[in-house]
């Protein structure tokens, strides 16, 4: 049982020490030509012990590096008001600014106040505005609060800055390689190591409530998967077979894991009931049957097979039966990710010497590759679907990048780690 | 082979100068992997440094040959048994001629051994998705184990674990790299 306490202690240790502050820069490589011009007026704080997060700088690189927004840098700013009152319009019109977001920080015995207003610069008219109270370790996450409510007010779409991401790193001093699952906010600051291990960790898979992690991991020399509670680092190990226990997958409802193993001589897919255990073999080909994934309705899986001599992707009753393959184009296509409304799936695609990110629309087959590396893998959908996550590679340089679906607005999240991959975003 | 005797030098000298300053660090961070690990796999575990993690393979004799601590016939480089990693082709689970003699030499030692056991470690190259490649790494290292079956070394000597493209042998994003990275490591349990 040590072990577990084990765990739970790193777990704890690495929330305390937010231990990336300069672990990672994202750069906007591509941007759609429409970006809306905003400024974030730096806010007013007052307080006697100072503001330990600068919220309107936050807001300001959560807009921008989304790709709709044009933020003006603040020594461009004519003046940096803080109250309506204090806003000249015009001024404002000729920076050619199309909204403004003003706020203040109050602290107030080591809790803090934080109020911001947006507004329409032609109309001179508010638009929206928020007061909320913040304890000086959520200023950051009330940040990208901000940050969603606008995204959400101007676009229609709502904001991903909230949510969590999880990837896995691995590092090597000599023979030894350090394998870290790590989870971190979606902008890649507060990472924290919630699982570590001298061998290789893979393939994290968040619950649909967000409260846990699937995994697997070779730390006894031989794969399992475990599942993790973020809150408080126990976990359970729910697959450990002979041979492959791997790819796990959630239902929809977080009742039951899709995994992949191979006790029975070749990988196929099973369905693990996480409440009465109970296992069920959903196929029995001869062949690769790997990567579930489940349709966000629950009522099938679209999984990887090389049972036509390639990789390809196919489809069948979440209840097993009514097998069928999906994908046409292309000799490699595998590891099938779902956007969350179900309409399309994002898919590795290799079509001879380079893997790529491609998207296939369910309705009509359309498959339309929307990225060009050369070794890009591990698609994952943002929450509100208008993005997708990946992990790709530019020489011996390994990070993580973020593409719209149309493949028209692209941002690279560089991390401190050379081997960073299998991006997950949270729900 | 000259490039992994070279990284396998540099890879030893690491540890050393390493080893001290880190070991406190690594052993509060590994410390209950070691011991799930323990429980289970006495014997590649044994006789480890606390916490760093290598396999017994990587730590044993020159490195160059692997399996030298079962036998001096596993470092004679006359002797097949002192190749110990089998190469494929891409996407191919297919053994190669070249490897036949290799693998038939083991299979003999084993049957003249039955008490030894070893793993067959399954390994891809970095291209394509990594649950995929698990599962391609497991194929190629249960075709080495069905050819050892058929000469007639018993199931029980026999284990199969794939790393996919989770441990490569070669660092490099290149072909030269994915060539090496392609392999099954056949990996002989102490006693």
């Amino acid at each position: 049982m040590s072990f577990f306490r084990k765990i739970l202690l790193i777990g704890l240790i690495s929330s305390y020490m937010p231990s990336s502050y300069a672990e990672m820069t994202i750069e906007i490589t591509e941007g759609i030509e429409s970006a809306l011009p905003i400024s974030i007026v730096p806010f007013a704080m007052q307080g006697r012990s100072g503001v330990p997060v600068d919220v309107s700088f936050v807001v300001d690189a959560d807009l921008g590096r989304s790709g709709y927004f044009k933020t003006l840098d603040k020594q461009s700013m004519s003046g940096h008001p803080s109250t309506a009152e204090a806003i000249q319009f015009k001024d404002w019109q000729a920076l050619g600014q199309n909204y403004m977001v003003i706020g203040q920080v109050v602290e107030d015995q080591g809790q803090y106040n934080v109020q911001f207003q947006l507004f329409d610069v032609y109309k001179g008219q508010p638009v929206m505005g928020y007061r909320m109270a913040s304890s000086a370790g959520d200023l950051r996450r009330t940040a990208h609060h901000i940050s969603d409510l606008i995204f959400e007010k101007l676009t229609g779409k709502k904001g991903v800055f909230s949510g969590r991401i999880a990837y896995i790193t691995s590092s090597r001093q000599g023979r030894q390689s350090t394998h870290k699952l790590q989870v971190s906010d979606a902008d890649g600051f507060n990472a924290q190591t919630i699982a570590s291990s001298v061998e290789p960790l893979m393939s994290p898979a968040w619950s649909p409530d967000g409260r846990k992690i699937a995994y697997v991991s070779f730390e006894k020399k031989s794969a399992a998967i475990y599942i993790q509670t973020l809150a408080t680092g126990e976990r359970v190990r729910v697959a450990e077979f002979p041979g492959i226990n791997g790819a796990p997958s959630w239902s929809p409802d977080g009742a039951k894991l899709a995994l992949t193993l191979s006790k029975d001589g070749n990988p196929d897919i099973f369905v693990l009931n996480l409440v009465t255990r109970a296992l069920t073999k959903l196929t029995k080909s001869f062949a690769i049957d790997t990567e579930p994934t489940w349709s966000p309705d629950g009522r099938n899986i679209v999984f990887t097979s090389d049972r036509g001599g390639k990789p390809q992707l196919y489809i069948m009753s979440s209840q097993g039966g009514d097998e069928k393959r999906l994908t046409f184009s292309g000799n490699y296509n595998a590891r099938a990710s779902f956007s969350p409304d179900g309409r399309s799936i994002a898919m590795v695609h290799g079509n001879g010497s380079d893997f790529r990110i491609a998207v296939m629309d369910m309705a009509t087959k359309a498959v339309n590759v929307i990225t060009d590396g050369r070794s890009d893998e591990s698609p994952s959908f943002a929450p509100n679907g208008s993005m997708i996550l990946y992990a790709s590679r530019k020489g011996n340089a390994g990070y993580l990048s973020a593409v719209s679906l149309d493949g028209k607005m692209q941002q690279k999240l560089v991390f401190d780690s050379n081997e960073i991959r299998e991006p997950a975003w949270s729900p | 082979m000259k490039l992994n005797k070279t990284v396998l030098a540099l890879a030893i000298s690491a540890v050393i100068l390493s080893g001290c300053s880190e070991d406190e660090k690594d052993a509060s961070l590994t410390d209950g992997t070691q011991h799930a690990a323990s429980g289970i796999n006495d014997a590649s575990t044994s006789g480890l440094n606390n916490g760093s993690g290598l396999s017994g393979s990587e730590m044993n004799a020159s490195g160059m040959y692997p399996n030298a601590g079962i036998g001096p016939e596993f470092s004679d480089p006359n002797n097949p048994l002192s190749k110990s990693t089998i190469y494929f082709m891409l996407d191919s689970s297919q053994v190669q001629n070249d490897f036949v003699p290799v693998i038939a030499a083991h299979a003999q030692y084993l049957m003249a051994h039955p008490d030894q056991r070893v793993v067959m470690e399954g390994h891809g190259d970095e291209r394509g998705s990594r649950e995929y490649n698990i599962a391609l790494g497991e194929q190629r290292a249960k075709s080495i184990v069905s050819m050892m079956k058929v000469q007639g070394v018993s199931e029980s000597q026999l284990e199969v674990v794939s790393y996919g493209e989770e441990k490569p042998a070669s660092l490099g994003h290149d072909e030269a790299s994915w060539e090496l990275n392609r392999r099954v490591e056949i990996v002989y349990q102490g006693k």
